[in-house]
């Protein structure tokens, strides 16, 4: 019944081959991209395979000296600000949302209920749709331009405290009974006992904020006006801004690899985590 | 002692989430004059001037093409390399490790790669399809324009939806497909009328989220790419929210289509959670 | 190692009309290191009242000293309490030495002491070779020591057990049985056991508090409670096969319930003189036989009533459809009131 398998498993891994080569070639075209001199990357059609200049386009890009360079802030600001941002996005959030969750699964007190869906439509609430007056708060706090500002708005989601609620529902309750007998404060017990329990879903959490704090785009478009603050992700699309024959492509391409590398290490290093924490977030 | 431990969040909810959401919804009820110093309730004169104003129904109208594309495509073709990925036992691995790399690539990045292959003057794919005499240009072209948005949309979301796919496919209880065969169904029979419809749950969460996906993440690729052009024909709303109310200083506009947004990702979750069956009980 | 008192407790969950009683008023005195089964069906209070105990659960009404000392409003950790759970509840991301030295660690004992007590109860338990392993590579009967092993330690006043042999199979059960009486007869402390199987109360239990619907049945010894019984929940309660209770009977008191136990229902036979009086005797029609191996189960019908009996296999097996004649001695009836199910001696 399983008959025909040689020829399905042939087509099998032909599809996936395709598949994989439209996942990876844009990726693929960076590296190349980024290791060729800029007139070599002014040909059309360009080389598809590697050159000798990675080396000199990152530091061109890094360090901001070099021919082309287009913005007045080096590459390795951006990717510095980037660093913070989404270290800082992923682990505030975790923080703050392990403390809700806890609070919300083990405590009994008033309004527990309106907390809880208080926290919930938060992610109803993407901050593309309150733009504007996200941004008024912002400048009202005077955090425009600021780690602060470009951090803060996004910690407050729910899809974090969503999460550990989900697992510490899964947590047997004879365990927090159990500490109690042994005489655990709750505080104790939550550092004891449920956070070692926690910690599978911390990593799979920590991948997925961490990426998504890097790939923020339109938030900190309106957040950083000066250069310094751009992340990354800012920088290479001002590189793009000129017209298309005048854009340097080795350059944009040595900084999209740079933009690309560390989420994308992350997601490499973390996979397992990173997976069961995606599809189990849902279900 | 609970309350300690929800204030942070709480407090950021409040002021960033609440407040300005509320701001939203009072200042799409106003309208300040052009410099700004003073303001008169309109009640909904603005969103009355949306529904009147070709512009704002004609970003809906690319707004909607553009989400049935990415969303009809993003999920055929991740549902496609899932079916077959949960088939192969060997090297699935690498595979999944490689399918999954866009998923890291920020929308934005991923615009400015789709941009450099499609770059009229050196871009790989221009190149090959001026060899087949096709002239491409985003510039002049709005369906150009909108299909070089749909592929670097749809590239960055199939990493994600396959995740989900590949998930779904393997909670199949082998057994039912194994009777499936001992019955006489085909391959291509077991997928449709015994893994496909398994798959529905998956399908219509990853519909709702790929539509919120091409709704408001993929604003990035917009201003990476076309920037809303030729003219606004690629002005997808979230576009348009940003460049009237930052760039054109409308901010009791930019506020009415905030709140429209608002109102459309409120219906898009309600209905994820209520027909998938969330265990959003309390 | 101390007294246990239990006086008028009474539990209640909601507030008003809507309120839903759970516990009406249970007293009960239980001595020094002595070992108290509390047993009873599904719903009946049972684990209400140990969590009670525990601190677990809120008192409504009434006290509960242990030692003398009230400890109503006391935290489970300060009752000098112990409690072994039906899950075991142990920690899964520490080892048996850390889940049992946990409490310790929190009272702030000595590294040494902590040490010292952690090995002494792992050798009485036999755990000593699994010190460094985590819960989930032990099997279900170690686990359940690793939670005698945590009580231990703690060298309460009083243990606690809520149902701990449930989730064991047949032989690891009747096992773990004999290991907590070893372990009792050992550290002699006062122990309190819930559990739904009356075997493991009948065979575990110096004194018994039989429950039904949040309500003390009875309180006594095995042999009081079997060959006693305080009333008819009690008396087909206790014992496999339950008494046989019989309501409408030829020649019996109609406001009575006659009360035999199936081992004491005789087939007469040649031994048995005709006409005596100081038993009863009835017709009956055998509708069923079960074969236990060591004795055989007889189930008959007299005339609308159900009974069983227990007989042994050297005499050949009744026939099914056939008729008896069953006798009891009225020394070994029960009787109990029909309207208050109370017993009548």
């Amino acid at each position: 019944m399983m008959g025909r398998h040689r020829l399905l498993n042939t087509l099998s891994h032909l599809v996936l081959c395709i598949g994989v080569l439209i996942t990876v070639f844009p990726i693929y075209v960076a590296l190349v991209g980024a290791s060729h001199t800029a007139q070599e990357m002014a040909q059309s059609p360009i080389p598809l395979w590697f050159g000798h200049e990675t080396w000199n386009n990152l530091k061109t890009v890094l360090w901001g000296e070099g021919p082309g360079v287009t913005s007045q802030i080096p590459v390795s600001r951006m990717l510095w600000v980037s660093c913070v941002t989404a270290f800082s996005i992923a682990v505030g959030k975790i923080i703050i949302s392990l403390l809700s969750a806890f609070a919300i699964v083990y405590f009994q007190f008033r309004f527990r209920k309106a907390v809880f869906w208080g926290i919930f439509v938060t992610l109803m609430l993407p901050v593309e749709v309150r733009i504007v007056p996200t941004y008024q708060v912002i400048a009202d706090f005077h955090m425009v331009n600021s780690f602060a500002g470009l951090t803060i708005p996004l910690i407050a989601s729910a899809t974090a405290t969503f999460l550990f609620r989900q697992f510490f529902l899964t947590v047997p309750d004879e365990l927090a009974e159990a500490s109690k007998m042994d005489g655990a404060t709750p505080m104790r017990f939550f550092w004891d006992v449920l956070l070692p329990l926690s910690r599978t879903t911390i990593a799979a959490l920590f991948v997925i904020q961490f990426i998504y704090g890097w790939n923020q785009y339109l938030w900190p478009l309106l957040i950083s006006t000066e250069e310094r603050m751009y992340p990354i992700v800012m920088g290479i699309r001002s590189m793009t801004a000129g017209a298309d024959s005048q854009v340097q492509w080795n350059l944009v391409m040595a900084t999209a690899l740079l933009a690309l590398l560390p989420p994308l290490l992350v997601v490499l290093c973390m996979q397992k985590w990173f997976i069961k924490g995606l599809v189990d977030t849902e279900k | 002692m609970p309350w300690v431990l929800i204030a942070p969040q709480a407090f950021i909810v409040l002021a960033f989430f609440f407040w300005p959401a509320g701001q939203a919804l009072i200042q799409s009820l106003q309208q300040s004059d052009a410099f700004g110093t003073s303001v008169e309730w309109v009640g909904f004169a603005n969103f009355l001037s949306l529904w009147r104003d070709d512009t704002y129904l004609a970003s809906f109208k690319t707004t909607a093409i553009f989400s049935l594309w990415v969303a009809g495509l993003g999920i055929s073709i991740s549902l496609l390399l899932a079916f077959f990925a949960d088939r192969i036992v060997r090297g699935a691995w690498v595979y999944r490790s490689l399918l999954i790399l866009p998923y890291a690539v920020a929308p934005v990045v991923a615009g400015v790669l789709w941009l450099f292959l499609f770059s009229p003057s050196v871009g790989l794919a221009s190149y090959i399809l001026e060899q087949w005499g096709l002239h491409w240009n985003i510039l002049l072209n709005s369906n150009h324009a909108m299909t070089l948005i749909v592929i670097a949309a749809v590239w960055k979301q199939i990493s994600y939806n396959f995740l989900f796919f590949l998930a779904g496919f393997q909670s199949i209880p082998k057994s039912l497909i194994e009777a499936a065969a001992i019955d006489g169904a085909g391959v291509w029979r077991r997928f449709w009328t015994i893994q496909f419809p398994l798959l529905t749950p998956t399908t219509f969460f990853l519909l709702v989220v790929n539509t919120v996906y091409a709704f408001f993440e993929t604003f990035g690729v917009v201003d990476a790419t076309t920037k809303g052009g030729p003219g606004k024909d690629t002005a997808i709303l979230i576009y348009k929210v940003y460049f009237d109310g930052f760039k054109a200083m409308d901010l009791g506009g930019s506020a009415a289509q905030s709140v429209v947004l608002m109102f459309i990702v409120i219906g898009l979750t309600f209905l994820q959670f209520r027909y998938i069956e969330r265990k959003v009980n309390y | 190692m101390a007294t246990l008192e239990l006086k008028n407790l009474v539990k209640r969950y909601g507030f008003g009309t809507k309120a839903v009683q759970v516990l009406h008023n249970v007293s009960a005195e239980i001595h020094d290191g002595e070992f108290v089964v509390i047993v009873g069906p599904s719903g009946c209070g049972k684990s209400t009242l140990l969590r009670m105990v525990a601190g677990l659960e809120d008192i409504t009404e009434g006290e509960i000293r242990i030692g003398n000392k009230k400890v109503n409003d006391l935290e489970p950790s300060e009752r000098d309490i112990a409690m072994v759970f039906q899950n075991y509840a142990l920690y899964p991301h520490m080892s048996v030495f850390e889940n049992m030295a946990y409490g310790l660690k929190i009272a702030k004992v000595s590294k040494e002491d902590i040490k010292k007590r952690v090995h002494a109860a792992a050798s009485a338990l036999e755990l000593s070779h699994l010190l460094e392993r985590k819960p989930r590579e032990l099997s279900g009967g170690q686990r359940q020591r690793v939670a005698m092993g945590r009580a231990i330690v703690r060298q309460p006043q009083v243990f606690l057990f809520d149902e701990p042999l449930s989730n064991l199979d047949a032989k690891l059960r009747a096992h773990t049985r004999l290991e907590i009486q070893k372990l009792h007869r050992e550290l002699a402390t006062t122990s309190l056991f819930v559990t739904h199987d009356q075997v493991e109360a009948m065979t575990l239990a110096q004194r018994m508090l039989v429950m039904n619907e949040g309500r003390l049945q009875q309180f006594g010894t095995p042999e009081e409670v079997y060959n006693r019984p305080a009333n008819t929940f009690v008396a087909g309660f206790i014992g496999a096969p339950p008494m046989n209770l019989l309501h409408e009977m030829s020649g019996i008191d109609t406001e009575m319930i006659l009360g035999i136990r199936p081992e004491h229902l005789h087939i007469k036979n040649a031994s048995h003189a005709d006409g005596r009086s100081d038993a009863y005797s009835w017709a009956a029609q055998v509708y069923a036989l079960e074969m236990l191996g060591a004795e055989r189960l007889v189930y008959a019908r007299i005339g609308q009533e159900d009974v069983v009996l227990r007989t042994d296999v050297t005499s050949n097996a009744p026939e099914i459809g056939g008729t008896l004649e069953l006798i009891a001695y009225h020394h070994q009836v029960h009787w109990f009131d029909k309207k208050t199910g109370l017993r009548q001696s």
